[in-house]
Parts: structure tokens; C-alpha cells; sequence
């Protein structure tokens, strides 16, 4: 029997206002998919990201998380909202989102802000939420960081941080908004390692991203969204070395 | 020591008052400026035309005119609902305003309307990426708002509320006018008694300041610990 898709999005529109930001996106994981969404500024790809957690609410289309589709109506007004924010959070804690300016609460340790939404949230006993932090943090490499406050460390180990919150919700999904956009040059390496160790581990994992080698080497699926459709989609290999669509090829083509 | 002629014990019990009626109507003035913030930043179009009316009106009048109409309004609008219910229900029911109630919903709506500026400001100091974080890991509103928002918006909050803290318990000498035996009124009684101005009125002042030289020290520790994790500029 075939395992239960993690994540599937059926033909999702978002408008705002009057301006249609997503056509129509639809996308269908495996479980320990690596789904790279490419394109540029204003295609619409992290938009879509943020449809999938809710943080945005599509204007039509399905989002099944886990066999679990969530469920919609329509408010006085005549917007599409969801039916049950309860079902809305529960689906939430198992997309763990890590965000291009890392978000990380200002006023906790690095520590208090990984156990936080494990303890609160998922109701874990807090003794076993600070040895699995403490885990992750080894995992990401920041372990002896975990007393500082988010301020006291560099962008690197702050999106490491990051990760580590995400990875503490041992989620479906890993939602990752364009996670080194927000970085120094230099400090791009270390959390792109950090990534390419999960997507090895089998995590399934949708990132919105700049690094074209990372699309390239670490994806197993590429979607080159473009003015709110996916113009190409497919494996690294025939997204970026036979593309079928004239924009796709444009698009590299500084990269050459 | 300073001889207080036998005033001394009444200007304790004075003293007492004034700090009983400024906790009071400080807890009565965050209870309202927390309401009238989140009705300000609402949606709701009735809640901010409501907030807004409320800031304008209380942030326009003097205080002490405030406090007079709440006095002998007050008064005069309980006799009415009295003698309307017992008159339609056969209800009887009286309730006194004493100046130590009055005192305090006129203190406490004044500042009210003072801390919803305060807090609607501090509210939108806070960082939308850190709210966004909270929604994106599940956080129900209220957990949002009491674990994420709150402790930020202290930080941002606690300049403006140290302020009107120390405003309000000043405000609190203005009940003596409507004849709350408070630590002001009872210096001008043995004041004007003894005929002694300056050894009475003088003692007060220094409680006053003491008062608030004491709230100060505190305020600094609470800005202490609500800054925790932001790192200063040198």
C-alpha cells in the first residue's frame, strides 16, 4: 500500500485585491521529498509557501496535510476562511516554518525558544522537549549557544537556531522561506550544510529559494513558478539542464 | 523629629488612603488602556469609534473637572436609576458614591485613556515577524499574545507607563477636593488648624517624593528584566 502523501496542494489561487497572485498551483510530495520552489521576485513561490501553513489563506484550492484536508467556509463578507482555527494550529505544529529573517522570539534563550511550541503546543513533558532541544542544537551545531538570546549570535547561528525550533516540532513538512536570503555571504555555507544533512536524513522539505546549486544537488522535485503559475517542474536534471519553457531558460541564463 | 501635634497618626492613616487609591485606580487605568488599545487596533470600525471617543473626550477635560462631574454626577445619576427602578420594579436599591469610589473611576478612566496610547504604542513596536513565528507554530491567539506579544510590548510600554504612574499618584492629592480624608486633605485641615503651612504641607511633599523615588527604583528593575535579550547600544 502506498504511504500517506505528506503534504498535497490541489490547485491553489490566492488573489489579493484585485491582484491574482497564485493561477492554479498544485503540488503532490513523497515523504522524504525535497521540493525546491525557484523563481523571481513577485512569481508567487513564497506566497504559495504561506498558503500552504495558512499563514495566507488561498482564495480556493485544497491543502491535505497528512490525508487531512483543511477545511473552509465562507465568512459574511463573502471571504473564503477556515472552518475550524483549531484544526488550522493542529496543522500548523506539523509544518514547522523557518523564515528568511529567522524569527526567533528576542525575548527567549535559544533554548527557551525551541521548547516553547513543543511544550505549549504539542504538550510535551518539558523535561524530555529540553533533551530533544538539545539534540536538535547538537545536530545543527550551536549546542553551546543555547543560553544566549537570539540578539548575542550571528545570522548563521540565529536561521541554525531557527532550524532547530523547526526540526523540535519533528514536523511532517519543513517549510523553509527563502532561509539564506537574509544572510552574509559567508554564512551562507553553514546553513545550507545544515540542509543539505536534513534532506539526506529523508526530510520532506519545501524550500523557497536564491541557491540555485542547492535546487540543483539537494532537490528531489524543482518548480519554476512564474508571474503565479509553475512554468517548469520536474527533476533538478530536466529543470535545469533541458528545460522545456523559453522563461525557465531565461532565468538561468545569468547563472551560465 | 518634626513635632506633628497629634496630627501625626491622621496623617498616616492619609497617607494609607493616597496609596490605597492609587494602586486602585492604577489597576482600573491598565485594565481600561489594555481594552481601549486592543479596541483601538481592532477591526471592528464600532470598537476604534468607541476607544477613539473615549481617549479624545478623557485626554481633553481638565482633571479636576472630570472628577467634580463624576462626583456630583455620579450621585445624581444612582438617585435617578434608584427612584426609576423602584418606581417601574418596585426595586429598592441605593448605593452611596463615596469620594474614594469616585476617586478612583475618575483617576482610573483619566488614565485609562493615557495607558491605551501607551500600550496601543508598544503594541505596534513589536516586531510582525515575531508574531508571525507564534501563528506559524500553532499558537492560539491568546498563548500569542500572553507569551510573544506581552512580554514585547512591556519593553516598549514601560517608559510610557512609569510616566503615568508617576502622574496618577500625584493626580490622587486632587480628591481632597471632594473631601477624601487623604494625606492632602488632613495637612490642610491641621494646617489651617494649627496655622502652620510649611510643617504640614511639608512632610507631604516628602511622601509624595519618597512615593515616588520608590517607584522609580522599581520601574528600573522591571525595564531590567523586560529587556532581557536586547542588546544595548554602548
Amino acid at each position: 500500500m502506498a504511504e500517506t502523501a505528506p503534504l498535497i496542494c490541489r490547485d491553489i489561487h490566492k488573489t489579493f485585491d484585485q491582484l491574482e497572485v497564485l493561477k492554479g498551483i498544485s503540488l503532490e510530495t513523497k515523504k522524504g521529498d525535497v521540493v525546491s520552489l525557484i523563481g523571481s521576485s513577485g512569481s508567487g513561490k513564497s506566497t504559495f509557501l504561506r498558503c500552504i501553513n495558512m499563514l495566507e489563506t488561498p482564495t480556493s484550492g485544497d491543502i491535505i496535510v497528512h490525508g487531512d484536508p483543511i477545511r473552509f467556509t465562507t465568512n459574511r463578507k463573502g471571504e473564503r476562511i477556515p472552518a475550524d482555527n483549531k484544526q488550522v494550529e493542529l496543522i500548523r505544529a506539523r509544518l514547522s516554518m523557518v523564515f528568511q529573517s529567522f524569527n526567533l522570539w528576542s525575548h527567549m534563550t535559544v533554548l527557551e525558544n525551541i521548547i516553547e511550541a513543543p511544550v505549549h503546543v504539542l504538550k510535551v513533558p518539558k523535561k524530555e522537549a529540553i533533551e530533544r532541544a538539545e539534540a536538535y542544537l547538537n545536530k545543527v551545531g550551536i549546542y553551546e549557544r543555547k543560553d544566549y538570546y537570539p540578539a548575542q549570535m550571528s545570522g548563521g547561528q540565529q536561521q541554525r537556531a531557527a532550524i532547530a525550533r523547526a526540526l523540535a516540532m519533528e514536523p511532517e513538512v519543513m517549510l523553509f522561506d527563502e532561509p539564506t536570503s537574509a544572510l552574509d555571504p559567508e554564512l551562507v555555507g553553514e546553513v545550507l550544510r545544515v540542509m543539505q544533512n536534513l534532506a539526506e536524513e529523508g526530510r520532506t522539505m519545501i524550500v523557497v529559494t536564491h541557491e540555485m546549486s542547492f535546487a540543483r544537488d539537494v532537490s528531489s522535485q524543482v518548480l519554476f513558478l512564474h508571474q503565479g503559475v509553475i512554468e517548469e517542474q520536474g527533476t533538478p536534471d530536466k529543470v535545469f539542464d533541458n528545460p522545456d519553457s523559453e522563461r525557465m531558460r531565461q532565468f538561468l541564463a545569468p547563472n551560465f | 523629629m518634626i513635632d506633628l501635634k497629634g496630627y501625626g497618626p491622621a496623617l498616616l492613616d492619609g497617607a494609607v488612603v493616597t496609596i490605597e487609591l492609587a494602586l486602585l485606580s492604577l489597576a482600573l487605568s491598565l485594565t481600561l488602556g489594555l481594552i481601549g488599545a486592543s479596541a483601538k487596533l481592532s477591526r471592528s470600525r464600532v470598537a476604534i469609534g468607541i476607544a477613539t471617543t473615549y481617549t479624545t473626550l478623557i485626554r481633553g477635560v481638565p482633571d479636576l473637572v472630570m472628577m467634580l462631574l463624576f462626583y456630583y454626577g455620579g450621585q445624581v445619576a444612582v438617585n435617578n436609576l434608584s427612584d426609576y427602578l423602584y418606581d417601574a420594579y418596585g426595586v429598592d436599591f441605593f448605593f452611596q458614591f463615596d469620594p474614594f469610589i469616585a476617586g478612583v473611576l475618575t483617576i482610573g478612566l483619566i488614565f485609562g485613556a493615557y495607558m491605551a496610547e501607551t500600550f496601543r504604542g508598544a503594541f505596534l513596536a513589536v516586531d510582525s515577524g515575531q508574531i508571525e513565528a507564534a501563528r506559524a507554530y500553532g499558537f492560539s491567539r491568546w498563548r500569542t499574545f500572553h507569551r510573544i506579544i506581552l512580554p514585547q510590548m512591556l519593553r516598549h510600554a514601560l517608559p510610557g507607563l512609569g510616566n503615568n504612574w508617576q502622574v496618577l499618584l500625584k493626580t490622587t492629592a486632587l480628591v481632597s477636593i471632594i473631601g477624601l480624608t487623604d494625606m492632602v486633605r488632613v495637612a490642610e485641615e491641621a494646617a489651617k488648624a494649627e496655622r502652620m503651612p510649611f510643617h504640614f504641607f511639608i512632610p507631604v511633599a516628602f511622601v509624595y517624593l519618597s512615593l515616588t523615588a520608590i517607584s522609580e527604583l522599581f520601574i528600573k528593575w522591571l525595564t531590567k528584566r523586560a529587556n532581557v535579550g536586547v542588546v544595548q547600544g554602548s
